[in-house]
């Protein structure tokens, strides 16, 4: 990673699209770059931040990362904004009005698509945003294109003073694949904010005039498209079926039917449509292979063209070559065969909480109380919807819990009307977008009992920092947010803000049972830190005693990885009911020592070996 | 190795180091002078989940995936996931496989059952497979962590560059980043090689 941030012209590189996006950054003169961390986007900023001229910070959320990006650019500078694909989502207040007033130093905003939803709660196609906010779009394929289209973007946002999208996916964010470095950095001055009311505030009357600049500006990149070399055709000798294509699509129509024409859309939005019309010419069907949705394919027929696309090929998930095959090959006459060696019919492997987990004891006590209705949200605690503990009932978007509770709270039915709302939300997802959710219930007197589970770090993203974890970006000390004074600050009474330590089961279990019997608001905060990351200290692994082990299953319920089913046994009591004994083991190398499964077992047969370091401190950071 | 492209299928369970062997395989190749593309579909693989990792290079590689039926090689860093990727071999193809079994929770649990006998599952598909206790040799080195270049080691003599080439790139890596593991990742790439010139426990020439 390191050896990128000081590559040097003309060397090779085995980079991600992610990593090669902060090389071209970094080339292209960048001053500032905001981000929030988000799969498949993370490691744009994570790579950012490893150069030393570019300001780069974590951002609460995604709007305010493109409003830093933007005030940077007002200023003169050029800025990049990151995000995943329900990032732009939150984002879009900010730039869909900046379209109209455009900017002064180059603005790009990267977007990544998680396209086969690898680690998001829906698939979304971001170029809509380009139609929508008036904005070009450009589409890597691989590593080399991002880095080569990063550097493009700007310059073309810095010509016709717009923030330009670059549209990638999970496909090109995190593969890695060879990138020719070509240049070093040019740093770019920053003239200052030159104050002008009339293009920088934007009340209806200054917004007006702009509405036609904007379209006339939208006339221009579609004559940039037409004319742009990342419109690029490639012959080919079968003209019985053309591809227009974009993105990695692009990569896998070339594996799959190497001799076939293909257009390539690097520039897709605004599309060269007469460049399209000229390649359609020239072959007997043409066909659209976009991921996700059929955006180009609609925009073809309506200039007049004959074109297939969303009628072969599926409106979701990845284009890879495995789905192209069966849906062209007999288009052409050639059946595809489905390869006859099936996969292995094998247990699955879901993905599920680490070996001492902090979120593991809110769940072990959430799913112990009955009648309750738990609204979730993202983050690592969505798993507690899993098996175990089976007490995560919905999950939505960013900070979504403490609304959505509020309203199930306020719209109760029939089957409810003896159910406390629980809102499950985490430290960073909190202060994304959760706080004002918190707000609202309490302005409307609303009655949620909150489990705020701050595990001092965006866990599920690989463990980076928020305000809530006294560091930022580049692991160095920030101010701390006091999240029990925040609450308090929202109008949470002192009372209802509980402080616990997740590992204490007795008490937790206590505490939600206390609080969900409440008639106001709750917020209990949990305080241990993500088992993954710095801040957790590691203890000798704990061992179950056989002959003490009764069998009752209690600790196998915690949910923890490191604890398994050694043997089950089937007695029978005097009354004749049998019952199933589970023994359970605890796995040495996978157990850190935190002792949470000990306050499960009754008879004591969960020990340390050598118990003098039993007592577990919580690591202080300043 | 069709088209002169050669790909490689390392698979395994979030946190065995299955991405960094797959880096390691496409850094070299990268060394070596050809076109190289490595993706993974990994998810929330961070937390217990399944991961492979596609390595393909050649003159020119477009798709980064790995199609079924389409691996020259696949690594297995755990026995019921190599069963699971088996599919992705070539029947011409070669499999390393370490005999490690890990049953997830919902094994545990009792929701799905652990196949009893996942090499002999393997062995009967008549593909050649090679499989040994990586995990035992890590131990003997004293240090569970070298699983990852004891792999690497026993499928270096399937590559189509010098097996030397390989282990160069990977101690390169630790003299620069972690110099105090240089030496015992060298040893224990010379163990997996050794390891992996056990005979194969199934053959396509065997059918």
């Amino acid at each position: 990673m390191n050896a990128v941030v000081q590559a040097k012209a003309e060397s090779r590189h085995l980079l991600s699209g992610n990593e090669a996006v902060a090389r071209a950054a970094w080339e292209a003169g960048v001053r500032v770059a905001a981000a929030y961390p988000g799969t498949p986007a993370t490691e744009i900023l994570e790579n950012i931040a490893l150069y030393p001229d570019i300001y780069s910070e974590w951002s609460v959320n995604e709007k305010v990362a493109v409003e830093v990006a933007i005030g940077a650019s007002l200023a003169g500078s050029r800025a990049l904004a990151a995000m995943k694909h329900v990032g732009m989502n939150v984002a879009s207040d900010a730039f869909m009005t900046q379209s109209l007033a455009g900017v002064v130093g180059g603005l790009v905003i990267v977007v990544a698509d998680d396209v086969g939803l690898s680690s998001s709660q829906n698939e979304q196609d971001s170029r809509y945003w380009g139609r929508f906010g008036h904005l070009p779009i450009l589409e890597p394929a691989d590593s080399q294109e991002a880095y080569e289209m990063v550097k493009r973007a700007f310059d073309l946002s810095e010509e016709y003073e717009s923030p330009v999208i670059v549209r990638m996916t999970t496909r090109v964010c995190h593969v890695k694949a060879m990138v020719v470095v070509d240049g070093e950095r040019i740093e770019r001055r920053a003239v200052g904010f030159q104050k002008n009311p009339q293009r920088w505030v934007m009340t209806p009357a200054n917004a007006k005039p702009r509405l036609p600049l904007m379209h006339q500006r939208d006339q221009k990149f579609r004559e940039l498209s037409e004319a742009s070399d990342l419109n690029l055709a490639f012959p080919g000798a079968d003209r019985r079926i053309g591809f227009i294509t974009s993105g990695p699509a692009f990569m896998h129509v070339r594996e799959t039917f190497p001799d076939a024409p293909v257009l390539k859309l690097g520039f897709s939005h605004p599309a060269p449509l007469d460049k399209i019309r000229a390649f359609a010419g020239q072959v007997d069907t043409l066909i659209v292979a976009e991921e996700t949705e059929p955006l180009l394919e609609t925009e073809i027929r309506a200039a007049g063209l004959a074109v297939r696309g969303k009628d072969l090929l599926p409106r979701f998930g990845e284009l890879a070559p495995s789905v192209l095959r069966p849906a062209i090959k007999p288009l052409l006459g050639e059946p595809y065969e489905v390869a006859s060696r099936s996969q292995a019919d094998l247990f699955p492997r879901p993905p599920t909480m680490c070996a001492s987990c902090p979120h593991l004891g809110p769940y072990f006590a959430l799913s112990h109380i009955r009648n309750l209705n738990i609204v979730g949200d993202i983050g690592c605690y969505t798993l507690g919807a899993g098996h175990p503990w089976n007490a995560l009932d919905t999950c939505t978007c960013m900070g979504a819990s403490l609304s959505m509770a509020h309203g199930m709270d306020k719209g109760r039915g029939e089957s409810d009307d003896k159910k406390s709302i629980v809102a499950v939300i985490g430290d960073s997802t909190f202060l994304h977008m959760g706080m004002q959710g918190l707000l609202n219930m309490i302005y409307n007197r609303g009655n949620v009992t909150v489990l705020l589970l701050d595990n001092r770090s965006v866990g599920m993203t690989g463990g980076q920092e928020n305000p809530g974890t006294g560091q930022d970006l580049h692991g160095l000390p920030a101010p701390r947010v006091d999240f029990a004074k925040l609450a308090e600050a929202l109008g949470v009474r002192p009372e209802r803000i509980r402080m616990v330590d997740p590992y204490e089961l007795p008490t937790m279990v206590k505490l939600v049972r206390e609080e969900t019997k409440m008639e106001e608001p709750s917020v209990i905060i949990t305080n241990r830190p993500c088992s993954l990351t710095d801040r957790f200290e590691r203890f000798r692994a704990f061992t179950v005693l056989d002959d003490k082990c009764t069998g009752c299953g209690n600790c196998i319920d915690l949910g923890c990885p490191a604890i398994s089913v050694a043997r089950r046994e089937t007695v029978t009591a005097k009354s004749g009911k049998t019952k199933e004994l589970v023994f359970a083991q605890i796995d040495a190398n996978t157990c850190t020592g935190c002792h949470m499964c000990v306050e499960t077992c009754a008879p004591d047969a969960i020990v340390q070996p050598e118990p003098q370091n039993r007592v577990i401190r919580i690591h202080a950071h300043a | 190795m069709l088209d002169g492209i050669t790909n490689i299928l390392v698979v395994g369970i979030g946190g065995q180091g299955v991405m960094t062997a797959a880096e390691m395989l496409a850094r070299t190749a990268l060394d070596q002078g050809y076109d190289v593309k490595k993706t993974e579909v990994a998810g929330m693989a961070q937390r217990g989940g399944v991961v492979s990792s596609h390595v393909r290079f050649g003159p020119k590689v477009y798709s980064p995936q790995i199609d079924a039926g389409e691996a020259d090689l696949l690594i297995g860093f755990e026995a019921a996931e190599a069963l699971r990727w088996l599919p992705h071999l070539r029947p011409t193809g070669v499999a390393m496989v370490n005999t490690l079994r890990i049953a997830p929770p919902v094994v545990s649990a009792g929701l799905y059952d652990y196949p009893a006998d996942p090499i002999g599952a393997l062995a009967a598909t008549g593909i050649e497979i090679h499989a040994f206790d990586a995990g035992a040799i890590a131990e003997e080195l004293g240090n569970p962590k070298l699983v990852n270049t004891i792999m690497l080691g026993a499928i270096s003599e399937h590559l189509p560059f010098p097996a030397d080439a390989l282990k160069a790139c990977i101690v390169a890596g630790f003299r620069a980043y972690k110099p105090k593991l240089a030496e015992v990742n060298a040893q224990a790439f010379d163990a997996g090689r050794e390891a992996g010139n056990v005979k194969a426990i199934s053959s396509c020439s065997s059918v």
